[in-house]
């Protein structure tokens, strides 16, 4: 099958390796894997943050870039979330029939990083070997947007060599969401100390999840007190074999 | 007309209550331990109920029709509650509410010469137009009898959860008021000596007060019947012992049919207290010979409701029953407890009611005190997208402050509009990648930044960044395509 990979601005930018490990189990599985180069940003800061006639554009691009394609990975349910729950709200109040449209066609194509492999490829053992304790934060889009933290664990449950430790309320947010970090520092940390609270509590090496956005937040507090845990994206964990690592 | 929502047009912004409230460890306490237990109940009562997505469903419905044909049923409601004996009375906007319920009061009183008091059922609305100011400014006392609004009165404090809005005060604290308040220096703090001493506190003023008041939660348009629900049966003292009642609902309570409470009786106690049913359902219409209170009056608010019913995004917020399941699951409102939001409504249902309600004209960093996370229109009874409104209202804040010239351009709407264009344009972005690449060298100490400035100071306030890896995805990407388009030659070179 041949899948084309939505990276998104910020694992372009910050998390590289996960669109590497992505790229790499795909192409494991035996798809074909194409990055469409123009592709920059699905406009979700942009919208999150009130600034929803400045998505617009972002949004026009991302159907234009991906006209051609025929399935549309990428590694991030809160991008994909705000495709799947916003771009055809935002198309039709442009009034543009051209655009609905195109946004109509686009956005059943997009798929989040483990949906496509379990629901579409149908796999869920990968074939990835990981030695590590490792936990699992289910990030709120994936959880509550996609509904698709189910399928994030049962391909973690088929790693071998893994040792899966139940993070305590793995279903609370972590503090990001995106310009709230920002906007409201304060409540952030609080909440993200909770979090960091529940991730030392495991005694796990590695606090893994399907989004960097989350990983990025809770790995920024637990280097600030070098608790020493790191974090890992999903893709990066299943691309792992005894061969190595990303 | 002048819209006011409690005092919430003058409070700071959110960030900055909050700020001071992350930090009072008994709020953090008080809080997270009430939530948490609301919380707990309920998820055991809502997983029995196997129809649940069913009756949310219905809920839904039953709120968005009424909520279209309101002007219908609101008409319906006031000629039932008028055959069957009781007095509408319609108000814009929480000064003409006031007027009209002390007026009414200020009459009776001196008609029959009762005591100038009156006994108060829990009523959010009540608290949101403002009337036990307006009540004593008239020098008519009232008292309120729901065991935690009388917590809040009494400890000359304001509500912090819309069901319980003592929430953020622990038992310790609770006796403090009470033996202070009462007169009661030897008070123990078990749940039965603070029950015992507000229930002979109340017993008093339930046998000689002569004026009930109380909100509503839902008004039957059919039969023009009131209800309220409550825990603690001191709601009923009122709505049943006075001689006169007088009750205040937001527009948006009525509901077509008295079948239609089969669904929203089931919906409201399981998510608000996490009781299969309340204890006390009151339901009454009009007046009774010999039954109640002699004289009923109701009075139907405004206050901001209809402009909300105007906007067809957003209008799904006057489907809110204020069961207050969003506000316990909140992680948000967890860490801050109810004072942050600067409304009577907190938590968030209060971040998108409290700005509508006041035409986005004030407390508008409520809509950005969210992380999405998605958890509030998870539990919400009445389905309402707490996220999507959110989103709206960050819309209109930002649209708001575009149109508004006295404000200046923001730092903000400035890089906001930077960074779009800049993604708008694919080869800007992958510069823009290399710029930032060679800008952070000054902010790395060994592969991490450890300070951020301006805006992005909060983040690293606690947390760190890791410095941008050397290659982008995309640059590793072109040298792996190039490498492939080699390989092949190489070979045949080879060969």
């Amino acid at each position: 099958m041949r899948i084309s990979l939505f990276i998104t601005c910020y694992n372009d930018t910050l998390f590289p390796k996960t669109g590497q490990s992505v790229v790499r189990v795909l192409e494991r599985l035996g798809h074909t894997v194409d990055f469409p180069a123009d592709q920059t940003c699905c406009g979700q800061m942009h919208f999150n943050t009130g600034y929803q006639q400045e998505a617009l554009p972002l949004m026009r691009r991302m159907t234009e870039v991906f006209r051609d394609a025929e399935i549309i990975c990428a590694p991030s349910s809160s991008c994909v979330a705000l495709i799947r729950e916003q771009y055809q709200k935002l198309a039709e109040s442009s009034g543009d029939a051209s655009l609905i449209a195109a946004v109509n066609e686009f956005v059943p194509k997009v798929y989040e990083f483990s949906e496509l492999l379990v629901q579409k490829l149908g796999v869920e053992d990968v074939g990835a070997y990981y030695p590590h304790r490792v936990t699992y934060h289910a990030s709120c889009h994936l959880l509550r947007g996609l509904k698709a933290a189910d399928l994030q664990l049962r391909l973690l449950r088929n790693v071998r060599a893994i040792e899966l430790v139940p993070l305590e309320e793995m279903d609370v947010c972590c503090g990001f969401g995106g310009t709230f970090s920002i906007k409201n520092p304060d409540v952030s940390a609080a909440m993200l100390a909770d979090k960091m609270k529940a991730v030392l509590n495991t005694r796990a090496e590695i606090c893994t999840a399907g989004d960097n956005s989350c990983l990025m937040h809770i790995e920024g507090g637990l280097h600030r007190l070098r608790t020493g845990v790191r974090t890992v994206h999903l893709a990066e964990i299943l691309a792992s074999t005894e061969a190595g690592e990303p | 007309m002048t819209v006011r929502v409690a005092d919430a047009a003058s409070a700071a912004k959110f960030p900055i209550l909050a700020n001071g409230l992350v930090e009072d460890s008994q709020i953090r306490q008080n809080v997270r331990h009430a939530t948490n237990v609301i919380q707990n109940k309920r998820a055991r009562v809502v997983a029995e109920q196997h129809d649940w997505q069913q009756l949310r469903e219905s809920a839904s419905k039953i709120k968005e029709h009424t909520l279209q044909y309101l002007d219908r049923y609101l008409e319906e409601f006031e000629s039932a509650c008028i055959r069957a004996g009781g007095q509408v009375h319609w108000a814009i906007d929480a000064d003409e509410a006031n007027r009209i319920i002390v007026g009414l009061m200020q009459n009776a009183i001196e008609k029959n010469g009762w005591t100038r008091e009156v006994i108060k059922v829990k009523t959010m609305t009540s608290d949101e137009i403002g009337l036990n100011h307006a009540l004593e400014a008239a020098g008519i006392q009232p008292h309120e009898t729901d065991l935690a609004d009388m917590i809040i009165q009494l400890g000359e404090d304001k509500p912090s959860h819309i069901v319980v809005p003592a929430l953020h005060k622990n038992r310790t604290q609770v006796r403090e008021i009470f033996a202070r308040k009462m007169g009661l220096p030897e008070l123990g703090e078990k749940p039965q000596d603070l029950t015992d001493a507000a229930r002979n506190y109340l017993r008093d003023k339930f046998e000689k007060v002569k004026i009930g008041f109380s909100g509503a939660n839902f008004l039957i348009a059919e039969t023009g019947g009131v209800c309220v629900v409550e825990s603690e049966g001191n709601g009923r003292m009122c709505l049943t012992l006075p001689e006169m009642l007088i009750t205040v609902a937001g527009i948006e309570k009525v509901i077509p049919r008295q079948q239609d409470l089969e669904v929203f009786l089931q919906l409201l106690p399981r998510s608000a207290t996490g009781e299969r049913m309340n204890p006390y359902n009151t339901l009454w219409t009009g007046v009774h010979e010999g039954d109640g209170p002699r004289e009923f009056h109701i009075v139907l608010l405004d206050n901001g409701r209809s402009s909300i019913l105007a906007d067809k995004e957003s209008r799904q917020t006057l489907h809110c029953i204020r069961c207050g399941a969003c506000l316990n699951a909140c992680p948000v409102y967890s860490r801050t407890g109810g004072h942050a939001y600067g409304s009577i409504y907190a938590g968030p249902i209060g971040a998108i009611l409290t700005p509508q309600l006041q035409s986005m004209k004030h407390s508008q960093s409520l809509p950005f005190a969210s992380s999405l996370c998605g958890a509030c229109y998870e539990v919400c009874p009445v389905r309402i997208n707490i996220p999507d409104v959110l989103l709206h209202l960050r819309g209109k804040v930002v649209e708001r402050q575009q149109n508004s010239l006295s404000r200046g351009v923001s730092i903000e709407a400035v890089a906001m509009k930077a960074v779009a264009f800049i993604y708008a344009h694919p080869r800007l972005y992958a510069l823009g990648q290399k710029f930032a690449r060679v800008a952070q060298k000054v902010l790395v100490r060994k592969g991490w930044i450890h300070w951020l400035p301006g805006m992005l100071g909060g983040w690293t306030a606690v947390r760190d960044v890791k410095q941008l890896p050397d290659e982008p995805f995309r640059d590793w990407w072109a040298k792996r395509e190039a490498a492939k388009r080699d390989e092949p030659m190489e070979k045949s070179y080879g060969g």
